[in-house]
C-alpha cells in the first residue's frame, strides 16, 4: 500500500511537468525552477511562446555569459599586452583536464604521422614565413623543377618507409580496405612483399617522369608558336575584326534583327480585337460615366474630390499617329561605305529604300526632280514660303551635291516627297496642296514663329501644319516637346484672337483650327487652364480699368467673344465651381452689365454674349440674371414709344438717351421684304455700309435672335419658383409693345406668378440616440500602414524601439554584474588583508609571548 | 529788324532780344528815374503774342512793382486822374509816384485779363504776380487808411483775383489748384471766402437763377478746395502781418472762418445746381464740408431738396441726413418709408453702391424698428435681387440674413412651418409704396430660393443659407461692400486647383458643340 502512495505521488508532482515540454535537462523539470507566466484571456488561435519560462536557468546562463565576455574584459582593462592561450581546449571549460592532455597528445602525434617526410631528418621542422612554408615558396619560384627527380630519389613514398620500418599495421589496414586481389597474395612473405613494392615504385616514377617531359616539352613548344604570331597580333587586330566583318553581311543582319525585335512589339496585342457593337458599348459606358461625373460636379457636392478620369482618345488621328512602329526608328544604313546621316522624313520615305540599294536612291532622286519641275510651276510661291522652314528641317542631302546647283533650293523641297505620293500622281488636288508642306515643323518658340508658320496658307493648310506640328513634337518622342506644346497652346489662343481682330475676320480659320486647340487642352489641361485664365485675367483687368477711368467700357471685341465660345468648347460651364468657366462667367457678366452699347455693333455683340450666357447656362439650368436684363434692354431699344413702360431697364441702358432707339425700324414695311437667316459674326467685328433697307434687315434679325433667346430663357427656366417675376418685365414689354411678335413666349409666361408652398427649413435629422452595441470598425487596421513602404517603416520603427529596449536592459545588468564583481573584488582583498594582518597579529603576539616567558624565566 | 532768310536765326535773336531788352529796361527803370517811361514797353510785353514773351514780362514787372513798393514809389491815397496831373501843382517826386500807380494799375489790369489767357503757363504767372501784389499791397498799403483803426488787407484786388479766377466761361480747375497753396494762408483763405460769397451772390443773381455749369464747376472746384482748420490755435499763418491787436482780427478767429465757410456753401448750394454737381457735392459733403460749419442743420433744405429727386442723388444725400439724425438730432418724417421707395433695380448699378448699403446697414440695424417695415425690406431686397450682378448678391444676401437675425420675428420669411405643403400666391405687392401695406410678412423667399441656382458658386452657397436654420453669428458685410467683378475673378483665377475638369465632347468647329445658340443664330461668314 505504502509503495502505491509513493507512486501516486510521484504521479501527482508529474501532472504540471509536462508543460516544461520536451527538455531533457534536469533542471527544467524541477517544479522550483519552473516560472509559469499567468495569460489573462485565451486567445483562439495564437500560439505563445513565453508561457513557461526558466529565470533562474536564464539568469544563470546570462551570469556566466558575462563571466566569459566582460568581466574578461574588465580584467584586461587597462592592459596593453594580451595573453592569447591557442593550446587546445584550453578554453573549452566541458572537458577534464586529463582528456585534454591526452587530445593534445594525441594531435601532436598525428602531425607528426601525417608528414611525408618524416624520416627526413634536414626537414624535419618546416620553416615557414607569415604561415607560408618557405620550401613552398622557392618551388613558386622554379619555373620547371627539372631536377625533382633527383630529391626524390632520396624520398621514399609513405607506404614504403611504413612497410619497411614496422609500420606495417598501418599498410596491412590499408591493405585490408583494398581490394580482392591482394588478400590472395597475402601468404606471400616479407622479401616478396618488399621486392614487389620496390619495383612498383620505381615504375611509378619513372611513369612520373616521362609525364613531366612531355608536359614539359608540350610547354615549350606552345611557347615558341605563341612567340611567333605574338607580335603578328600586337598591330593586326583591328584589321583583322574589321576585315572579319566586311566579310559578312553584317549590316543586313543588324536591320534584320532591329526589325524583328520591332514586329515583336507590334505583334503582342494585349487584348483581342473588339467588335463594333463592344467599341460602341464601351464608348457609351464611358461617356455615361463623364456624364455621371460632370453632374456631380454641376451639383458641387464633390467639388473636391472630383478626379480627373477622362484621359481622352479620340478617334481622329490626333493620338494614335504616335503609337511607336517601326516607321518611327531610324536605321542604320551604310552608302558608298559611309555611315547615312539623313533627316527624319527623308528617314520615312525610304524605308524600304535602304534594303534596295543606293542606285535605288538615285533613280528616286531623279524622279524627284522631275516631280520638282511639275510642281515648280504650280507653287512657286508656296515653295519660296516654306524655303526658310524647310533648310532647318531638311539636313543636307549628299547624294544631291553632284546634280545640278541651279534647283538645288527646289529640290530640296521636292525631295521630301515622298515615292508613294508621287507615283499616283492622279491624286486630288486636295492631296497635292497637302504633299507640298513639309511633314515636320520645330515647335514655334514665340509668337512670331507660329504667325510666320501659318501666314499665307488657307485655312486647311493651317490647320494640317498644325497638326503636323503636333505630331512632330509629340511629349512622347523628347522631353523639351511638353514645355515646347504647353507655351505653343497659349500662342494658338493669341493667333486666334489676331485672325478675329483683323479686318475682316477670318473665322472660318479659328474654326478649322479648334480640333487643334481642343486636342492641345486635352493633352496639357493645366497650361490650357492657365492660358485662359491669363487672357481672361488681362481682359478683366483692362476692363475694370478702363470703367473706373471713363466709368463705361467699350463692349469685348470679337477675340474676346471667340475666346469666350472657345472657352465653352473646351471646359464644362456646368460645373458649379471652375476655374476657368467661373471667372469666364464673371466676365460675361461684367460685359453684359457694363458695357455701353452706342451703335448696332455693340448691339450685335451683346446678342453674341446673350448667346455665349445662355450656352454656359443650357445645361445647368442656372440663373443669370444679367443676361434677361439685358435681353430686356435690347427689346427696350426696339420701342419707339418711350413712355409708361412698366418695367424699368438697368445698366448699361437707360430710358431714354440718345442711343435709345437703336433697333427702332425705320421703315416698318420692311418687314415684309425680311427673310431669317444667321447673322455674320463679322458684322459684330464691323458693319459694312449699308443702305437703310439692309440696316432695318439686320435690325430685324438681330430682334428675332433676341426673341429667340428670349424663347429659349423661358424655356430654360420655367421650374424656378421666381420664374414669372424674373419674367414680368419682359412680358411687360412685350404686351405692350410686341403683342403680335412671338405670342409663344407671352404665352409660355403666365401672368400670374404660380403658387408655392411657403418656406420651411429643412428637415434636420433627429440625433440617434447614443447605441450600446460595439461600433465595427470594417477597414481595421486601415487606419495605419496603407501602402507598403508605410508598412515597412512602422515595422522597422517597431523593432528599433524594442532593440533600443533590450539593450538598456542589457546595459543595465552589465553594469549591476560589474559592480557586483567589484564588490566582491574588493571585498576579497579586505578579507585576504585582514587575514595577513591577523596573522602578523598572531606572529607578534607569539613573539611577545615567547619574549615575556624568557623575561619571566630569566627573572626567574 | 530786317526780313531774315533764316527763321530759326529770327527766332534765337528775337529770343534773346526780348529778354535782353527787358532785362536792360527794368534795370533802367529801377536805376533811375529817368528812365520810367520804359516800363510803358515793359508792360507792353504783356499784351504780346508770344507766350514765353509774356511770362517773362509778367515776372519782370513783380520785380520791378515789388522794387517800387519797397520803396514806396508808388503813390498812397485816393489816386488822381492822369489828365490832371500836369495840371496840378506837384512837385516832380510826386508826379513820378503818380505815375507809378497808373502803371501799376494798368498792369494789374492786364494780369487780371492775362488770367483768362489761354495758355496755362500765362495764367500761373499772372496769378503768381497778383499774389505777389496782394501780399506786398499788404505790407505798403496803398490806400490812405488810419492804420489803428482798420485792419490792412488788399480787399479789392483780392475780389477782383477772385472775380477772375470764377470765370463763367471757362474751366478755370487747373489754375483753382494752383491757387490752392495760397489758400494755405489763413488771411487769404479768409478773404477768399467773403469774396467768393458776394461773388455767387451777384453773378447767379444776374443770371436769375438758371444753371451755369461752367461758373458752378469753377465755384465748386474753389471751394472743395478750402478747408477750415479744426483748432483755432492753428490759424496763426499770415499773409500780411497784422501790427495792431491782431488777436481781434476777424481772419484770425475759426468762429469767424466758421461762418464764412458756411455761409458761403449755403449760398452757393441755395441755387440750382446741374444734377452731376449734386453728386459732386454729396459725396464730399459729410466728410469736408459738414464737419467744418457751425451749424450743419442749415444744410436740412438742400438735402431733403437733393433726396426727393430721386435715383443716385437720392442715395447720396442719405448719408448727410443721417449724419443730421444721428447727430444733429433731426426729426425726418417717414423717413424708412421715403428709404423704402427708393430701393429699385438701379441701386445695384450706380457707383455709390458700396455707401448706400453701408448706411442701409445702420439704418436698418435698430432691433427696434417694426417686424412689417423689416419684413417689407427684406422682401423687397430680396424681390430686387432677380436682377442684380453677383457682386451686388454677395453683399444682398448676407445682408437680408442679418436683417432676419436681428429680427427673429421675421423668420416666418424663410420658414413657415404652420402653411407648409400649402401653394399660395405671393401676397406680396411689389407696387405698394407704403411698407405697411405691402403684406410682406405674408410672404415667403421664394426668389432667394431662385437665387440658390445662380450660376456664380459663391451666390449660390450664400443663399443655401436660408435651407437651415441661421447661425446667432452676423455675418460681416463690409469687407464685400467695396468688392468688384474684377476682384472677384481674381478668386478663382488664384485659387490652387488639383484636377481641371475638361468638357470630354471634343469640338470639331467653332460653332458645333452639343448645346449650340450662337451657330444657330449667327454665322462664321
Amino acid at each position: 500500500i505504502n509503495k502505491t502512495i509513493i507512486v501516486h505521488q510521484l504521479v501527482f508532482c508529474a501532472v504540471p511537468l509536462p508543460a516544461a515540454g520536451g527538455d531533457h535537462h534536469p533542471i527544467s523539470k524541477n517544479p522550483f525552477e519552473v516560472k509559469i507566466n499567468r495569460k489573462k484571456f485565451d486567445v483562439l488561435g495564437r500560439k505563445s511562446k513565453h508561457d513557461v519560462g526558466l529565470p533562474g536557468v536564464s539568469r544563470s546562463r546570462a551570469i556566466q555569459k558575462r563571466k566569459d565576455t566582460l568581466l574578461k574584459e574588465f580584467r584586461l582593462k587597462d592592459k596593453n599586452n594580451t595573453f592569447i592561450d591557442r593550446r587546445f581546449g584550453e578554453y573549452d571549460s566541458k572537458l577534464t583536464p586529463e582528456e585534454k592532455i591526452l587530445q593534445r597528445f594525441t594531435l601532436e602525434r598525428q602531425r607528426t604521422q601525417d608528414r611525408k617526410d618524416m624520416y627526413n631528418l634536414n626537414e624535419e621542422e618546416e620553416l615557414t614565413h607569415y604561415g607560408q612554408s618557405l620550401a613552398e615558396m622557392e618551388k613558386m619560384t622554379d619555373v620547371i623543377d627539372s631536377d625533382s627527380d633527383s630529391e626524390e630519389k632520396g624520398l621514399l613514398s609513405a607506404e614504403l618507409t611504413a612497410t619497411h620500418f614496422g609500420g606495417g599495421g598501418g599498410l596491412l589496414r590499408k591493405k585490408s580496405a583494398g581490394d580482392d586481389e591482394e588478400e590472395e597474395h597475402k601468404p606471400r612473405s616479407r622479401q616478396e612483399l618488399i621486392e614487389e613494392l620496390i619495383i612498383k615504385s620505381k615504375q611509378e616514377k619513372r611513369e612520373r617522369q616521362t609525364q613531366k617531359e612531355e608536359a614539359q616539352e608540350l610547354t615549350e613548344k606552345l611557347d615558341q608558336e605563341w612567340k611567333s604570331i605574338q607580335n603578328l597580333l600586337a598591330h593586326k587586330t583591328p584589321k583583322a575584326e574589321r576585315t572579319d566583318e566586311t566579310d559578312k553581311p553584317k549590316l543586313d543582319q543588324y536591320d534584320m534583327m532591329v526589325r524583328e525585335l520591332g514586329f515583336e512589339m507590334k505583334a503582342q496585342p494585349s487584348e483581342k480585337l473588339k467588335s463594333a457593337e463592344e467599341l460602341a458599348r464601351e464608348e457609351r459606358q464611358r461617356l455615361q460615366t463623364l456624364e455621371a461625373d460632370r453632374l456631380k460636379r454641376m451639383m458641387g457636392d464633390a467639388e473636391e474630390d472630383a478626379v480627373q478620369t477622362n484621359t481622352h482618345i479620340s478617334a481622329d488621328d490626333m493620338n494614335d499617329g504616335f503609337i511607336l512602329d517601326g516607321d518611327d526608328r531610324k536605321t542604320l544604313a551604310y552608302k558608298d561605305g559611309k555611315w547615312n546621316i539623313e533627316g527624319e522624313e527623308e528617314e520615312k520615305e525610304d524605308e524600304d529604300g535602304d534594303e534596295e540599294g543606293g542606285e535605288e536612291e538615285e533613280e528616286e532622286d531623279d524622279e524627284d526632280d522631275a516631280e520638282g519641275e511639275e510642281d515648280d510651276e504650280e507653287g512657286e510661291d508656296d515653295d519660296e514660303d516654306d524655303a526658310d522652314e524647310d533648310h532647318c528641317d531638311l539636313q543636307s542631302d549628299e547624294g544631291s551635291e553632284d546634280e545640278d546647283g541651279q534647283g538645288a533650293e527646289e529640290e530640296q523641297v521636292c525631295a521630301e516627297e515622298p515615292p508613294a505620293v508621287s507615283e499616283e500622281q492622279k491624286k486630288a488636288a486636295q492631296e497635292a496642296a497637302k504633299a507640298e508642306l513639309p511633314y515636320t515643323f520645330p515647335a514655334p518658340e514665340s509668337y512670331s514663329d507660329l504667325k510666320q508658320l501659318l501666314q499665307g496658307h488657307g485655312s486647311e493648310q493651317q490647320r494640317l501644319i498644325l497638326d503636323r506640328t503636333l505630331k512632330c513634337n509629340h511629349p512622347s518622342l523628347s522631353a523639351g516637346n511638353k514645355a515646347k506644346l504647353q507655351k505653343l497652346f497659349g500662342f494658338l489662343l493669341e493667333y486666334v484672337g489676331d485672325l478675329a481682330t483683323q479686318n475682316p475676320p477670318d473665322l472660318r480659320t479659328v474654326s478649322a483650327l479648334i480640333p487643334q486647340i481642343c486636342g492641345l487642352c486635352q493633352m496639357f489641361p493645366e497650361a490650357a487652364c492657365k492660358a485662359v485664365q491669363t487672357l481672361l485675367s488681362d481682359s478683366g483687368h483692362s476692363m475694370e480699368e478702363t470703367l473706373e477711368v471713363k466709368g463705361r467700357a467699350p463692349m469685348p471685341d470679337l477675340d474676346m467673344l471667340v475666346l469666350l465660345k472657345i472657352t465653352a468648347l473646351l471646359f464644362p460651364s456646368s460645373d458649379f465651381r471652375h476655374p476657368v468657366t467661373t471667372p469666364a462667367f464673371l466676365f460675361l457678366s461684367q460685359a453684359l452689365t457694363r458695357c455701353a452699347v452706342v451703335s448696332l455693333e455693340d448691339v450685335c455683340k451683346g446678342l453674341v454674349l446673350c448667346c455665349l450666357a445662355l450656352e454656359y447656362v443650357s445645361l445647368s439650368q442656372r440663373i443669370f440674371p444679367e443676361l434677361l436684363n439685358f435681353l430686356l434692354g435690347l427689346l427696350h431699344l426696339t420701342v419707339s414709344d418711350k413712355h409708361n413702360m412698366g418695367y424699368t431697364v438697368v445698366s448699361p441702358f437707360r430710358r431714354q438717351g440718345k442711343s435709345c432707339d437703336l433697333l427702332v425700324l425705320k421703315d416698318p414695311n420692311v418687314s415684309h421684304s425680311w427673310n431669317r437667316k444667321p447673322i455674320s459674326l463679322q458684322t459684330a467685328h464691323r458693319l459694312p455700309a449699308q443702305s437703310p433697307v439692309e440696316r432695318d434687315h439686320y435690325r430685324l434679325s438681330l430682334i428675332d435672335s433676341c426673341l429667340d433667346l428670349v424663347k429659349r430663357c423661358t424655356w430654360l427656366y420655367k421650374d424656378l419658383p421666381s420664374y414669372a417675376h424674373i419674367f414680368q418685365p419682359i412680358r411687360a414689354l412685350l404686351l405692350k409693345h410686341l403683342p403680335d411678335l412671338h405670342r409663344e413666349i407671352l404665352d409660355a409666361i403666365p401672368e400670374k406668378p404660380s403658387q408655392h408652398a411657403p418656406l420651411v427649413f429643412k428637415k434636420k435629422k433627429p440625433i440617434p440616440l447614443k447605441l450600446f452595441t460595439p461600433k465595427i470598425v470594417l477597414d481595421y487596421g486601415k487606419k495605419r500602414g496603407n501602402t507598403k513602404e508605410e508598412k515597412e517603416r512602422e515595422r522597422l520603427k517597431h523593432k528599433y524601439k524594442r532593440e533600443f529596449k533590450g539593450a538598456l536592459r542589457e546595459i543595465r545588468k552589465d553594469t549591476r554584474f560589474l559592480a557586483r564583481e567589484k564588490l566582491s573584488d574588493v571585498m576579497s582583498r579586505d578579507a585576504e588583508r585582514k587575514r595577513k594582518v591577523k596573522e602578523l597579529y598572531g606572529s607578534l603576539a607569539t613573539q611577545e609571548g615567547e619574549w615575556k616567558a624568557l623575561k619571566r624565566k630569566n627573572r626567574k | 529788324m530786317a526780313p531774315s532768310t533764316d527763321s530759326n536765326v529770327k527766332d534765337e535773336n528775337s529770343q534773346v532780344s526780348y529778354k535782353k531788352d527787358i532785362n536792360t529796361k527794368t534795370g533802367r527803370i529801377l536805376q533811375n528815374k529817368k528812365h520810367s517811361n520804359d516800363i510803358f514797353d515793359v508792360i507792353e510785353y504783356l499784351q504780346s503774342e508770344k507766350d514765353k514773351e509774356i511770362i517773362f514780362a509778367t515776372n519782370a514787372c513783380k520785380r520791378v512793382f515789388c522794387q517800387l513798393f519797397y520803396r514806396g514809389d508808388l503813390y498812397v491815397g485816393d489816386l488822381p486822374q492822369e489828365e490832371e496831373l500836369m495840371s496840378g501843382d506837384r512837385s516832380a517826386e510826386e508826379k513820378y509816384r503818380i505815375f507809378m500807380r497808373h502803371r501799376y494799375n494798368n498792369c494789374v489790369e492786364l494780369l487780371l485779363e492775362n488770367m483768362g489767357h489761354e495758355a496755362f503757363q500765362v495764367k500761373e504767372a499772372s496769378l503768381c504776380a497778383l499774389m505777389k501784389f496782394v501780399e506786398a499791397e499788404g505790407k505798403h498799403p496803398l490806400q490812405n487808411l488810419d492804420l489803428i483803426e482798420h485792419y490792412i488787407f488788399p480787399r479789392e484786388l483780392l475780389r477782383t483775383l477772385v472775380e477772375h479766377l470764377l470765370s463763367t466761361e471757362e474751366d478755370m480747375s487747373l489754375l483753382i489748384s494752383r491757387f490752392q497753396e495760397f489758400l494755405e494762408m489763413d488771411d487769404v483763405r479768409y478773404y477768399v471766402m467773403s469774396s467768393v460769397r458776394d461773388n455767387i451772390y451777384r453773378v447767379m443773381g444776374r443770371n436769375k437763377k438758371a444753371v451755369i455749369p461752367v461758373y458752378q464747376n469753377n465755384v465748386y472746384t474753389l471751394l472743395s478746395n478750402i478747408n477750415v482748420p479744426s483748432q483755432g490755435s492753428k490759424i496763426k499763418h499770415f499773409l500780411v502781418k497784422q501790427a495792431y491787436r491782431p488777436e481781434e482780427w476777424k481772419a484770425g478767429k475759426l468762429k469767424e472762418h466758421k461762418r464764412a465757410f458756411e455761409q458761403m456753401w449755403l449760398l452757393f448750394l441755395k441755387f440750382k445746381l446741374p444734377s452731376s454737381m449734386y453728386k459732386k457735392i454729396l459725396v464730399i459733403l459729410h466728410e469736408s464740408i459738414m464737419p467744418q460749419m457751425s451749424d450743419p442743420t442749415l444744410l436740412i433744405d438742400f438735402l431733403s431738396a437733393a433726396y426727393d429727386i430721386g435715383g443716385a442723388i437720392s442715395l447720396l444725400a442719405l448719408n448727410g441726413l443721417f449724419i443730421l439724425i444721428h447727430k444733429h438730432n433731426l426729426d425726418y418724417p417717414d423717413f424708412y418709408k421715403k428709404l423704402y421707395s427708393l430701393l429699385d433695380p438701379s441701386i445695384f448699378h450706380v457707383k455709390y453702391r458700396a455707401r448706400f448699403f453701408h448706411l442701409v446697414n445702420i439704418f436698418l440695424s435698430s432691433t427696434h424698428l417694426p417686424a412689417y417695415l423689416v419684413a417689407a425690406f427684406v422682401k423687397r431686397f430680396a424681390r430686387l435681387s432677380l436682377t442684380a450682378p453677383p457682386t451686388a448678391l454677395l453683399i444682398l444676401l448676407p445682408f437680408i440674413c442679418n436683417l432676419i437675425r436681428r429680427h427673429p420675428s421675421c423668420r416666418v420669411l424663410i420658414h413657415r412651418p404652420s402653411a407648409a405643403e400649402e401653394p399660395c400666391d405671393d401676397p406680396y405687392v411689389m407696387e405698394e409704396e407704403d411698407p405697411a401695406q405691402c403684406h410682406a410678412l405674408e410672404s415667403s423667399l421664394w426668389e432667394i430660393k431662385t437665387l440658390q441656382k445662380h450660376y456664380h458658386p459663391d451666390v449660390a452657397k450664400a443663399a443655401m443659407k436660408i435651407n437651415e436654420p441661421l447661425t446667432e453669428q452676423e455675418e460681416e458685410i463690409s469687407e464685400v461692400l467695396e468688392l468688384s467683378t474684377f476682384e472677384l475673378m481674381e478668386r478663382d483665377l488664384k485659387a490652387e486647383r488639383k484636377t481641371i475638369p475638361l468638357e470630354f465632347d471634343t469640338a470639331t468647329e467653332l460653332l458645333k458643340s452639343p448645346r449650340e445658340v450662337l451657330g444657330v443664330h449667327f454665322s462664321l461668314e
